[in-house]
């Protein structure tokens, strides 16, 4: 009896070691499983990212050609349809925004070209004439600057001051509508600016042609560093990366986009500052655009699906898909949110050069402000459901 | 018996436990001893909750974590305004007109770009990156502040707004200094000549004396502001009576806005009490901007053209923007350290405390209490300063006092940061005027109270030496 009771103690102990086994082994089976879904996850992110850089680069070709068609024949029509390319390329590019903060490659220190692409506000004064000082800026220096070239156009960017912006986005905005001096309308730059002959009018032009060609380079660049045809590129990296590393980038692209860069950056301070200095695409009123192609970016992560610039339906796994096993409820916190963030943005009185200083159109976006505010911190919350943690008060 | 049993079989399952408890716990610590060099808890936490992890060119130019949410959209309408280039009054844009008519740049981040540290100019007249020139004459003026120049005021200033000519240019020639360590490597030196030309408002004084600096990086502000005056001068040991050849001396400045003189904590010579009292006084001094505090735009008698210059209101910049702006300057946090726990670094900081270089640049304080900004109380800091003044030598000294600082004398300036320099302003340009072209540079220029330090540094063995470096590269 009492050996038997012993061994029963020690039979116990067995039993209860290899129960423990068992369960280990089970866990880590049943782990290789849950291991597919965030895998698909962060494959499905970077399939998005490619593609929408991928319209953001064919859109700034088209944008080069209408470009090139406008120096050939500078008339108000083809100044018109450059000025329509510009829009929609500006619609793909705030699409991609959300694939920033997390030292990606449009960030990366050494060959990241986040401030040759999208820098601003940009003090028009830098680049060339406004009204009181007919004779500024680089185009207008030839002393200084003789030569104007894409390695000056790099090199004065940033130089000496954040607003010191020589190329991007909003270079070749400034080059096509001018300074924004009307609450009626954007700039209204006259086609004369471009005509042919004159010295100050050709380094113009100059300047719009290399501007619009960088832009197009840099794009290149990171649709290269996504393209999952490419060896030894970022997108194989990324999709390399443990799947919990991956998520917490995903979700801090989203994060500081919402809380840092769209209620801080883009919308309070110009809201608080009332100053259309501090709206993002003043010179073409198309702020509010780039606000809800923001939000817009947003969307695509969270849901997984993408609208091609060829209007084909990119669908992926997402943030959804990981989020309705973990957490249903927090799931639908976050898609009434996202609905309500944009409806939020869409109710911002156009332009919102306008809906800033007018005060029966300032409570907009002041809610918009909040809603997206509270997006950002709804990304932590997020994190934490699936395991991890970010930080989204930084950029 | 039974019971009996049993519980020697529990002993023994006990004893296994403990036993392999005991290992584990062993193993533990036989890791951990394995090297006898080991971080501190905590080491990277630089600004302790006002620390956050970001090693790109946005290290510097974020918010202190856990700010309300109004302050945190406070902040970025203060980042807005340190970006903003000031435009020449008048102008549509109401709220940013009113620059010069004398500057030396256009907006705060024209020398603290991204929150970092400036550079010496590159090419003669360019807008500053960071560098200006102080100058004054021999004697004390109000409130024991140096005198300015009759012609050029404190500060030279190269550019002007349109119809008003800019008081001069000034050119920097670099004089070389070779030298070798006592292991035979051979290292250089270089050291500014600042010379002045195309002065329009006539001759400078003959005893002139003049300030070459570089704008430092502005992280951590607020945490500098949060330390009790007590817990600085505690440092402070002015007549060495500890004979350690270091002495540590506060500067007593005056605060034009409180009107009182008050310990200095910010500056090269620890020469400005107060982060308000800076911030005003930068865009006042750099570029001509008004304020509550500062109403003077500099404009000496003989400068008619400037005083007839319009304004950009009074004064120039609105006491509400002042404020944001000062939220920003007192709210952006401190990067953490990278690589605390690589042999290199960790031998490196043996050899800073070996040196004693941590005689002045002080690893480790707490701070008080901050009246706004809670984040920033009872923090455990690195900052690697005392806030003290230090005679570093001849080869360092500007030779112009200003208040207690003799000509001598330098404040520590905080290390943290300084390995990220490269990352954030693209360059490694250290010390009061960025003559270091690099840390090992700026080791060597140490001389005066540090010359011992120095000493000691030369002795070392070259891996020694990067060993140093790579610590303070991890900073």
């Amino acid at each position: 009896m009492h050996n038997f009771k012993g061994s029963s103690l020690l039979l116990a102990v067995f039993a209860g070691i290899s129960v423990l086994f068992m369960t280990f082994s089970c866990k880590s089976e049943a782990k290789s499983d849950e291991n597919e879904l965030p895998k698909a996850v962060v494959k499905g992110y970077a399939d998005i990212v490619f593609a929408t850089y991928n319209d953001a680069l064919l859109t700034a070709k088209n944008l080069e050609s209408a470009v090139s068609a406008f120096l050939s024949s500078p008339t108000n029509e083809n100044l018109s349809s450059a000025k329509t390319a510009w829009l929609t390329a500006r619609k793909y590019y705030g699409q991609t925004e959300v694939f920033r903060f997390y030292d990606g490659p449009i960030d990366n220190g050494e060959t990241g070209v986040e401030g040759l692409l999208n820098a601003w506000p940009l003090d028009e004064v830098y680049v060339d004439y406004v009204e009181g000082a007919p004779n500024a800026g680089i185009i207008n220096n030839i002393t200084t600057y003789p030569e104007i070239n894409k390695s000056l156009l790099i090199e004065m960017n940033e130089k000496g001051g954040e607003e010191n912006i020589s190329c991007g986005y909003h270079a070749i905005e400034f080059m096509l509508w001018g300074q924004d001096l009307s609450d009626k309308t954007a700039g209204e730059r006259p086609v004369s600016d471009f005509a042919p002959g004159n010295l100050i009018n050709d380094r113009r032009r100059t300047y719009l042609e290399l501007t619009t060609s960088l832009l197009v380079e840099h794009l290149q660049q990171l649709n290269d560093e996504w393209n999952p045809e490419i060896e030894n590129n970022y997108y194989k990296t990324f999709v390399g990366l443990a799947p919990d590393v991956a998520i917490q980038k995903i979700l801090t692209g989203m994060g500081v986009l919402s809380k840092v860069e769209l209620a801080g950056e883009r919308m309070f301070t110009a809201y608080d500052n009332a100053s259309q200095e501090d709206e993002q695409s003043c010179f073409s009123d198309n702020t509010k655009a780039d606000l809800m192609n923001n939000i817009g970016g947003i969307m695509n992560v969270f849901f997984g699906t993408y609208v091609r610039y060829d209007k084909s339906n990119l669908q992926v796994k997402s943030i959804k898909d990981l989020l309705l096993l973990k957490d249903v409820t927090l799931y639908k916190q976050t898609e009434t949110l996202l609905r309500t963030c944009n409806n939020d943005f869409q109710n911002i009185y156009q332009p919102f050069d306008n809906a800033i200083v007018l005060e029966d159109k300032r409570p907009q976006v002041m809610q918009a402000i909040l809603s997206v505010q509270q997006l950002g911190d709804q990304m932590a919350l997020i994190a934490a459901a699936l395991g991890t943690s970010i930080n989204v008060n930084a950029n | 018996m039974n019971i009996k049993i049993k519980s020697v079989y529990q002993i023994i399952i006990l004893i296994i436990i403990t036993t392999v408890t005991i290992l584990s716990c062993n193993q533990l610590d036989g890791n951990n001893a394995s090297s006898s060099l080991k971080a501190e808890l905590n080491e990277s936490l630089s600004g302790g909750a006002a620390t956050v992890f970001d090693q790109t060119v946005n290290a510097f130019a974020l918010p202190i974590p856990d700010l309300s949410s109004q302050d945190e959209l406070l902040f970025f309408v203060g980042n807005s305004f340190f970006n903003q280039n000031w435009v020449q009054a008048p102008a549509s844009t109401t709220a940013r007109d009113g620059l010069g008519p004398y500057f030396n740049a256009k907006s705060c981040s024209g020398c603290h770009f991204k929150d970092g540290r400036g550079q010496p100019p590159a090419t003669i007249g360019q807008l500053s990156e960071g560098f200006i020139v102080r100058l004054s004459i021999p004697g004390k003026g109000l409130n024991g502040a140096p005198i300015g120049d009759p012609n050029y005021g404190k500060q030279f200033q190269d550019h002007a707004i349109d119809g008003v000519k800019n008081e001069g240019l000034f050119n920097i020639d670099w004089k070389i200094i070779e030298g070798k360590y006592p292991d035979g490597k051979a290292y250089e030196l270089r050291q500014p000549i600042i010379t002045f030309n195309e002065l329009n408002y006539g001759n400078m004084r003959s005893d002139i004396m003049i300030s070459p600096r570089v704008a430092p990086q502005m992280i951590g502000l607020g945490l500098l502001e949060a330390m009790d005056e007590k817990a600085i001068l505690a440092f402070a040991d002015e007549a060495d009576k500890n004979n350690d050849g270091i002495s540590g001396k506060p500067n007593y400045v005056w605060n034009a806005i409180t009107q009182k003189t008050e310990l200095g904590r910010f500056g090269w010579k620890a020469n400005e009490p107060t982060i308000l009292q800076q911030i005003s006084g930068a865009l006042n001094g750099d570029m001509g901007i008004s304020s509550t505090h500062f109403h003077d735009q500099h404009i000496l008698p003989h400068q008619a053209a400037a005083k007839n210059a319009p304004q950009g209101g009074n004064p120039e910049i609105e006491n509400d923007d002042l404020e944001k702006l000062h939220l920003y300057s007192a709210t952006l946090a401190v990067p953490a350290r990278r690589d605390i726990n690589d042999e290199n670094v960790l031998a490196g900081k043996q050899l800073f405390k070996l040196l004693n270089c941590n005689s002045c640049h002080i690893d480790k304080m707490v701070t008080g209490t901050h009246p706004k900004f809670t984040v920033l109380s009872n923090q455990t800091i690195r900052p690697y300063t005392d806030l003290l003044l230090h005679n570093m030598g001849e080869g360092l000294a500007d030779n112009r006092p200003d208040f207690l600082a003799t000509g001598m004398e330098w404040r520590t300036p905080p290390l943290w940061g300084i390995g990220l320099f490269h990352v954030v302003n693209k360059h490694t340009f250290y010390l009061h005027d960025g003559r270091a072209r690099n840390i090992e540079e700026a080791i060597l220029w140490h001389g005066g109270e540090a010359e011992k330090s120095k000493n000691d540094f030369m002795q070392l063995s070259e891996k020694d030496r990067n060993n140093l470096i790579h610590f303070l590269n991890s900073l």
